[in-house]
This record gives C-alpha cells, structure tokens and sequence, in this order.
C-alpha cells in the first residue's frame, strides 16, 4: 500500500493533529492563559478550513471502507466553514462561562471529534464505518449539550439526547444486521449490486432511514429536538441544527443515491410522506412558540422538511440543489443562532417578547436577525430564496406538482411567523427593550461572516454551477 | 454616408440635466438650476439643428429617397432569442422635423419659465422635471423600435403627471394630474395590447422592418380576420386607441382642458406643441402599415379624428377660462392633423395627406406654443384665467398683443401666416380623397377663426376691467420667446415641407390650390368678422345670443356633459356594479378563505400539542410506532 494515499483522508488527519493540539494546550497552559486556546484554535481552524480547499486527489482506500470524491470533499468544506463561525461565535460564550474552568480545550475537543465523525460517516465506503462515524458525531454531542453542568435543563437535554440517540442508533444497528443477513456484505458498492426489492430488505432500509432520519429531525422522529435545543447552550444548539443535521442530509443522499439506488420507488414514498409530515408538523408547532430557541428548532424541523423535495426522483440537479440548499440554510441559521446567542449570553433573555423593539437598542444586531429569517423564509432577493427555488424547480421537474404545492403552501405558513419575529423587533412597542449589547470582535465577525453568506451566494451563480459541475452525471 | 452618431448627446444630456437638477437641485441655488437646464436644451436644440440641417441637405438622401438612418442601436433586454428589445436612435425625416420641433419649443419654454417661475417654490423640481420630459419626448420619437417607444410613451405620461400636479397643494391640479394619468394609461392599455399584437404577428418590434413598404411585415396578419376585420386592422386599432390617449381624441379628450392645471409653459410645452403630438406622430410612423395594410383602420383614424375636431371647435367657442379655450383648440386641431393623416394615401403625391398633417404638426407646434405663452404672459399680468375679467389689454401689453395676434391669425389660417399653408393642404387632401370631410375641415377652419378672435378680441380689445394693479408687460426673458415665435409662426409656412418629409421619403412639389384657398379664407375671415362684430366693443350681444340659444349653449358649455357621462359611468355603474361586488368578494370570500386557513393552522397547532409533552418515554413511543406506520405503509400498501 502507498502511504502517500493516506493523504486522501487529509480532512480527517488535519482535524485529528488539531483536536490533539486542543489536549495538549488544555493540558499545558495554567488558568489565567486558558483563555488563549480560544484565539490559537480559530486562527488554526481558519488555516484548516482554508487547507480544505486546496486541490486533493480521490480515491479509495483500506480496501473500499474509506472513500472520497470531489464533490464528498466540498461537503466536507461546507461542514468546516460551518464549524468555523461556530467557533467564531461561540468565543464570547467561553469566555463568559467558562472562566477559571478547564473545560475551553475540551469544548473544541469534542466539537472537533464530532465532526471527524461527520467527516468519517460522510466518506464511509462501508457500513460499519458509517456506523462509526455517526456515533463519533452523536455521543460526544450529549457531553456539549449537558456542559452547563448548573442548569438542570442542559442536564436534562443532555439526557434526553443520549437516551433518544441511543435508541435510534439501535434501530439502525438492527436495520445494519439485517442487510448483513440477506447480503452478506456491508460495503456499499456490493450491497448495491446485490439489492433486492424483497421485504426483508426494504425493512433494513427503513431501519437505517430511521436512524439517520431522527439526527435530520424528520417527523415523526423529531421530538427530541426542541426538548434538547431549548436546553443546550445556544452555541450547541446552532452546531446541533446545522452542522450535525448538515452531515446526516449528506450522508442520507449518499445512500440513497448509491447504495439504495435499487429502491428508488420506495423511498421515493417514504421520502414524499415523512417531507409532508414534516414540514407541516415543524410548522404548526413554530407558529406557537414563545422561546426563541424553541422557535429556532421548529422551524429548522420545518426547513429540514423541504430537503426531501431535492432528493425525490433522484435527479442530478436535484442533489446539486440540496447542497446549496444546505450550505445556505447553514448561513442563515447560523446568523441567526449568532444573534440569538448573542442576546442569550449577554442578557440571559430568550423569550420572543422580550425581543420587542429590539431594532431601537440593537440596530445591527436586529438587521443581521431580519436577514437570516427572511433567508429561511425565502424572500428574494436574499440567498434563502434561490435555495428554495432550486428545491421546488427539480421536484417540479419530477413531476411532484402535488409535492411542491404543499411546499409552497407551508413556504407560506413559514413567512408568518418568520415575520412575527421580525415584527417583533421593528414594530413592537416595549418599554424595557433588551439593553444595547456591545459585542466583542469575535460575536461581530460572526455574524458579518452570515451576512456576507446569507446575500452573497444567492447571487454568486458560480456557486451553484460548482456543485453542479461535481453531481454532473450521478444519475 | 454621414453617420450622425452625435445625435446620442441630445437624450443623454438631457438625462444627466435631469438627474443633476433633480437630485442636486435643493443644493444649489434655484436660478442655477433653470439655468442649467435652458444650458442643457440649448445645446440640444443646436445639435438638433445640425442634425436636421445635415439630414435633410443631402446626407440622408440616397437616389432622391430619404433614408432611415440607425445611428445607434443597442439591445437593451433579451428575454428570448426571438424576444428581444433594442434602445437606439432612429432618424427620419419625421423624427427629425420632431427633434426639431421638441427642441425649439423647449429651450423656448425654457427661457420663458426662468421668467414666468421665477419664485416658485417647486423651481429646481419643475426644471428637472422640464428636462426629464424633453428627454422623454425626443426618447421617444427617435424610437427603432415599438416598444422603445412604449417606454418613452409612458416617461411622457409620467413627466405630464409630474408637471400638471406642480402645485399640488390644489386639490384640483392634483386630480387633474390623475386623471390625465388615469385616462392615458387606460389607453395604453390599448396601445399595449395593439404593440404585443402587432409584434406576435410580425414576429418583430422594428420600425425599420414593420413599416418598410416592401417588407414582409405589410402582409402577415391580415389573412387571418377577427370579428370582420383582420387581425392587423384590429392590432392597429389598438395602437390607435393609445394615440387617441395621449392625443386627446374623442371620447378620451377628457383630460386634456384639467390638465390646464399646471403651469402655463407646461401646458404650451406638453399640451400644445409636442406630448399631445405623440399620437399623430406614432400614427406617421406607422403609417405603410395603416396605409398599406389596415385602410380601415385609417378611415377610423380620419373620421374620429375629424368628430373630435368639430366637437371640440363647438365647445371652444363657449368657454370662458382662456386655457381652456386654447385646450379645446388644440384637440381641434389635433384632430384635423388625424383627419389628413386619414385621408392619406401611400406613396408620391397621393401621400398629401400624410405631409400636410406633419406639415401641420410642425406649425402648429410653433403657433399653439406661442398662444399659450402669451396666455401665460396675460395670467401673469392679470392674475386670473378667465377671459370675463380681462379687456383692453393691448394697451399694456403691446408685445403680448401683437404676438398673440399673429399666433391667431396663423391658427386661423390668413395668408402669409404658417397656418394657411398647412391648412390649405390638408383641405385639398381632403377635397380628393373624402368630400364629407372636406365639408367638416371647413366648417371647423371658420369655427376656428371664430373662436379664437372670440378670444382675441375680450382680451385684448374690448372695455377694460378695473384692473387692482396695472398690467405690465411681461419681463424680456418672457418677451424673447413670444417674439421668436411669432416670427416662426410668420415664416415656417414657406418651408417647402413636400420635399423633405413625405410618407414613402420622397419628395414632391406642392403648390398653393386657390380654388379651395380663397374659400377657406373667405370663411376664416368671416368668422374673424363675426367675433369682432360680436366681441370687439362692450354690448350685450354675447348674452343675447346665449339667451336665444338657450339650453344648446348650455350644452355646449357643459362640454356637451362628456365629463358627467364618465362620473356617471364609473360611480354609478363600475364602482357599484363590478367594484362593489369585487370589493365584496375580496372581503368575505377572499379574505374569510384566508382566515380560515389560519383558524384551521391554529386550531391543528393547539390539538397537536401534546405530542411535545416533553417524557422522553412517549418519543420513544411516537418514533418507533411512527416507524412501524412507514414500514406497514410501504410494505403492505405502496409495494404490493
């Protein structure tokens, strides 16, 4: 073997040297210098997610368990530049919270082996692999969820997760088993070709649909979501909804692109009822939440609903739409859980009534908030918009009008209380309004960062030719 | 061939004076602002001046034939390969004549308002809004194609709009300014329709390949027929309809006499001498079509265009407001210049119609804009419209009067003035083509003589009011234009006009027919006679002769209730026949439906509650049974 392959897996070898620099500063570094991991980490996670980029060869290694392609590797990207603002964003809350602990190195410790996870689950050329990487993303999630070890909510969240998550990945296990008993094989390439439409099979896939449909929230296996968003610390919640629903869309398109491919019908069906479900139910529980985070989780359920639209029918365009879809949702929430965290930091405040009258005390802030959620609901001309566009236009052109109605009807439902939020801070009176927050450096690039994302890759045509380019001929 | 690529400075100028007076206006001191838009239109008219000069001295001529000229062209959207809309700049002898006309009586009415606006509050806004109309109007008749002009059509539309509302602390001069919208654009719809017609058939928005005599254009859609009448004849029509807006033909004249509202030298600028024009000049630039291909179009045109003409002669005899009576003579007159385009054939000398009416166009610019300046110059001096209150003024005027005199002896036809020749061509176009018309022409030429010395003499002759403060003359910079004017008004009839503009570009010698001059004149003058006779000295004569007619003179002076008919039409019958059901349907069904929508979210939202109780034991619950459902569902119902 040429070890000079192993450089396929760059991503992951570059991200594991940085999650062992994490330990040995945390390890290294007194108490009053702690607060320096968080500076060295994003200049360092900057250099990685700008490494990401450069050229890399593809190929297979280990025999087929591990392989990459262009269009894995941009993946990939996405999900780094994604951790990136999340780190970004989430400086000002370490510093706040974890002062005098010793938990900063561990924080980008985990965070950092969840997504070696991801980017492992992504790349899997086998199904144990994949299983492994799933559950390196899932389980280090529920030490993040608890960290704040004195509120019992994020105790409680960390609970449920774990409990739920290890539920699921039963499921998926028993759905694992069951392929490995009719095909004797977990490589992908080898169940593909064996695949039978018999039931035993489509059992299996269920199972594993199960599985990855509870980490993309999809209904019915969402419930855990807002219970766990509302209780981790914001900073959680936005890696949770984004980042780690991000890599589980990703990987589900995978499979069923490549290793389900023989069952197109039937998840086809599965795919049309759960997105339905999905969308309507995300919506009708946004329209009543109070919390902001709360809000944030339902409607991230609903925008998760629209992502089957890509995937029916199996199209090359349809897949190139998901990713784009997905790397603007990933602005969009991001900005948006960057404000939200923000205010929650600073001020404790998470009820949407307190965010009355916002715009009088926090112009800036208010403005980024206004542009994330009229991205989410795809108004035009920001990038939300062409996202949703993409979607509609290639399940259109599978013929799924009915499907895209009910998507546009729940669009719809979606602008309501999108611009409740917004009215909130503009319109509303309130006479305490949340106090002018001043932001540090870090907070500030954040949010320009989704600023720039959320109104730059709407126009940025480029973008999506790229991804184009890269899913050109997958069906 | 020369290629008049200078011609782009006019429009582009124009819209840089527009956009430096109307953006950095309120910085700057007013005077600068006028002065800067009369500096801008000058030069325009200078260059517009050398255009023509060099155009119609031989650089547009190729084997005696007036060429089309594109100096210009670029495209501006491309929606499909077939669809695609070009701006440029198209230079023939009509668009020519009509950067010249534009030109001239803009820088005029320039001058005169940086005299006649002078403390006004609006004065950047009304310069700025000056050159974005001339902008507009020279836009749109150096128009390659249809729907350029469109764009420019309704720039026009909107700068009239912006113009006539200039005191638009007037309620009046502000639903004046609607309703001159309204109105027009409700005749655009036509004209929109007739353009998207017209293109869908001929497969092209290109003046250069719909009106080319020899072209393919000419013959398509009229096989196909619609209702009796082909479906080229109803898209022109519908063009038609759009000319008949903005040119104020009957039954869409309405707005023309409200829109006296605005200022004065607007009224000459837009309402008189060029916006008003657009119709008949759009008709000319159709006009192969009209006449080649949709005679019966053309006959509408002639016949609406001589009803209107008649129709507003008779009502402008009654009124008393003296821009009003100049409105309705420029509908008159409009609607003769429709007439002769009417009565028009294609081609050599049998196209005398269409020269006469451009002929007519080019005077009547010159000598309705000098009218209406001269009103100007009286509402300046008197501080009041209406011709009852004013009297004797030549005494105090004696510039105004005399210009104001050959302005009027011009529209009425007298030899040497402009307004003879133009007339007389049109009459023995007329005389060949359509003889009920010829009768029409010269009733409405003595009608025309009548009314306006009607005017002439209760304001300049006649007992003098007891004026609070003496009239005066106007200041110089009003003078100059009257003055310039008149004397275009005393010579443009000598221009030999057949040789230069003609319908198929080819020129031909004209000369005067005294068999049906020396008539003419004979009627012009007895009108003229008629009014001095009546109108000269103080008597009770006027309101005799209004006795005796009784409610026929009311008729006519209620606008023979035109206005009345409208508001009855839309209160009464739109708004509670079609708005009030419409309005009905909105609120309950349209509305209720929506509601209930969201009643029905809500309700469901409220119901499904409890799914989210928050025991991690029911997830579990509602996620495995959730997977069982799909497994049940796939299995047993989608894969059997």
């Amino acid at each position: 073997m040429d070890f000079g392959q192993f450089l396929y897996m760059r991503h992951e070898i570059i991200l594991s040297a940085l999650a062992l620099i994490v330990l040995i500063m945390e390890i290294s570094s007194d108490k009053k210098s702690k607060a320096n991991i968080i500076p060295v980490l994003v200049a360092l996670f900057f250099i990685n997610t700008v490494a990401g980029f450069l050229p890399v060869e593809t190929g297979s290694l280990f025999g087929g368990m591990y392989k990459t392609t262009a269009l894995i590797i941009l993946m990939k990207n996405i999900l780094n530049a994604g951790v990136l603002i999340v780190f970004i964003q989430s400086a000002g809350w370490l510093k706040s919270n974890f002062t005098g602990n010793d938990n900063i190195g561990g924080y980008f410790f985990i965070v950092i082996s969840s997504l070696i996870g991801m980017d492992f689950m992504i790349s899997a050329g086998n199904f144990l692999m994949f299983y492994i990487g799933l559950e390196l993303a899932t389980i280090p999630l529920a030490a993040l969820v608890a960290s704040e070890k004195l509120k019992e909510r994020s105790a409680e969240a960390g609970v449920k997760l774990i409990l739920s998550a290890a539920l699921s990945s039963g499921i998926l296990l028993y759905g694992l088993s069951l392929l490995y008993g009719t095909n004797g094989s977990l490589y992908f390439d080898n169940i593909a070709s064996s695949f039978q439409n018999n039931s035993l099979q489509v059992l299996a896939f269920i199972f594993i649909f199960t599985g990855i449909a509870f980490k993309i929230s999809i209904v019915p296996f969402h419930l855990w979501t807002a219970d766990v968003y509302e209780g981790a610390p914001v900073n959680i919640t936005s890696f949770l909804s984004v980042i780690s629903k991000a890599s589980a869309v990703f990987i589900l398109i995978i499979l069923l692109f490549t290793v389900f491919r023989g069952i197109e019908g039937i998840w086809n069906s599965v795919l049309y009822f759960t997105s339905v479900l999905t969308m309507t139910i995300g919506n009708l529980f946004a329209i009543r939440q109070k919390n902001i985070k709360r809000f944030l989780a339902f409607s991230s359920i609903a925008q998760a609903g629209f992502i089957p639209l890509g995937i029916i029918g199996g199209s090359a365009l349809g897949f190139s739409s998901v990713v784009y879809f997905v790397l603007i949702y990933l602005f969009s929430n991001l900005g948006a859980f960057g404000v939200v965290a923000a205010i929650t930091n600073k001020t404790g405040k998470e009820s949407i009534d307190e965010y009355n009258g916002l715009y009088s005390t926090n112009k800036g802030l208010s403005l980024v908030m206004m542009l994330s959620l009229f991205s989410l609901a795809g108004i035009p001309p920001v990038a939300g918009f062409f996202g949703k566009f993409f979607l509609f236009t290639s399940a259109a052109k599978q013929g799924y009008y009915l499907l895209v109605f009910i998507a546009l009807i729940n669009a719809t439902v979606s602008l309501y209380y999108y611009l409740l939020v917004v009215k909130a801070m503009f319109i509303n009176k309130n006479d305490v309004p949340i106090e002018t927050i001043k932001n540090d450096g870090y907070t500030k690039l954040g949010l320009i960062i989704c600023t720039i994302g959320i109104i730059a890759i709407g126009f940025a045509g480029i973008i999506f030719d790229y991804i184009n380019s890269l899913t050109f001929g997958i069906k | 061939m020369e290629n008049f690529g200078y011609t782009v400075i006019v429009p582009f100028l124009l819209f840089i004076s527009f956009l430096l007076i109307g953006l950095a206006g309120g910085k700057f001191k007013p005077a600068l602002s006028g002065i800067a838009g009369t500096f801008s239109v000058l030069v325009c008219t200078v260059v517009s001046y050398i255009t023509a000069f060099s155009y119609f001295s031989g650089a547009g001529l190729v084997n005696d034939v007036y060429q089309k000229i594109i100096p210009y062209n670029t495209e501006w959207m491309r929606f499909t390969d077939k669809l695609v809309i070009n701006m440029g700049i198209l230079l023939d002898p009509i668009s020519v004549m009509m950067l010249v006309v534009i030109s001239t009586v803009s820088l005029m009415v320039h001058i005169y308002s940086l005299g006649y606006m002078k403390g006004d509050s609006g004065y950047s806004r009304y310069f700025s809004f000056l050159s974005l109309f001339t902008f507009s109007m020279i836009g749109l008749v150096i128009s390659t194609n249809i729907f350029q002009t469109y764009v420019f059509w309704e720039l026009v539309g909107v700068s009239s709009y912006l113009l006539i509302g200039h005191y638009y602390q007037k309620p009046s001069a502000v639903s004046a300014s609607k309703k001159a919208f309204v109105v027009t654009r409700f005749a655009d719809l036509g004209f929109l329709l007739g353009i998207l017609i017209l293109s869908n058939i001929t497969g092209t928005f290109d003046y250069s390949i719909l009106t080319d005599p020899n072209g393919s254009a000419l013959t398509q859609g009229s096989a196909i027929s619609f209702m009796g009448l082909s479906v080229m004849t109803w898209a022109l029509i519908l063009v038609f309809m759009g000319c008949a807006g903005k040119s104020a033909m009957f039954p869409l004249h309405i707005w023309l006499p409200d829109a006296m509202e605005g200022p004065t030298p607007v009224s000459a600028l837009i309402h008189a001498a060029t916006m008003v024009v657009a119709g008949v000049f759009l008709v000319a630039r159709l006009f192969p079509l009209y006449a080649l291909s949709a005679p019966a179009a053309l006959h509408l045109v002639g016949y609406v265009g001589a009803f209107t003409s008649l129709f507003a002669a008779i009502i402008a005899c009654t009124q008393t407001d003296i821009k009003r009576i100049l409105a309705f003579s420029t509908i008159s007159q409009i609607g003769l210049m429709m007439l002769a385009l009417g009565v028009s054939d294609f081609g050599g000398e049998k196209g005398l119609g269409y020269m006469a009416s451009m002929f007519h166009l080019f005077n009547h610019a010159m000598f309705k804009a000098l009218l209406f300046l001269c009103a100007g110059s009286v509402i300046h001096a008197v501080h009041s419209n209406e011709m009852n209150g004013m009297g004797g003024l030549r005494k105090f005027m004696p510039v105004t009067h005399i210009t104001f005199l050959v302005a009027c002896l011009a529209i009425a036809g007298i030899p040497p003035f402009s307004g003879f020749f133009s007339k007389d061509e049109i009459l023995v176009a007329a005389y060949e083509k359509d003889f009920l018309l010829f009768i029409v022409s010269m009733i409405i030429a003595g009608l025309t003589a009548f009314y306006m010395f009607r005017l002439y003499f209760s304001v300049f002759w006649n007992k003098a009011s007891d004026y609070k403060t003496a009239p005066h003359e106007s200041p110089l910079n009003m003078a100059v234009p009257l003055m310039f004017l008149a004397f275009a008004s005393l010579i443009t009839g000598f221009i030999p006009f057949s040789k230069f503009v003609t319908a198929d570009g080819k020129g031909f010698e004209t000369h005067i027919h005294w068999g049906i001059a020396l008539p003419a004149v004979g009627i012009a003058l007895a009108g003229i006679f008629t009014a001095m006779v009546i109108y000269k000295k103080e008597s009770d004569l006027p309101q005799r002769i209004k006795a005796s007619l009784g409610s026929l003179y009311s008729l006519v002076y209620k606008k023979f209730y035109i206005d009345e008919i409208y508001i009855f039409i839309t209160k009464k019958i739109i708004f509670n026949g079609i708005s009030t059901p419409v309005a009905w349907f909105d609120r309950k069904v349209v509305d209720n439906t929506m509601n209930g929508i969201a009643a029905v979210t809500n309700f469901v939202s409220v119901k499904i509650k409890s799914f989210q109780s928050g025991q991690l034991q029911q997830y579990a619950y509602v996620m495995v049974s959730g997977m069982i459902i799909i497994i049940l569902f796939v299995l047993y119902l989608w894969n059997k």
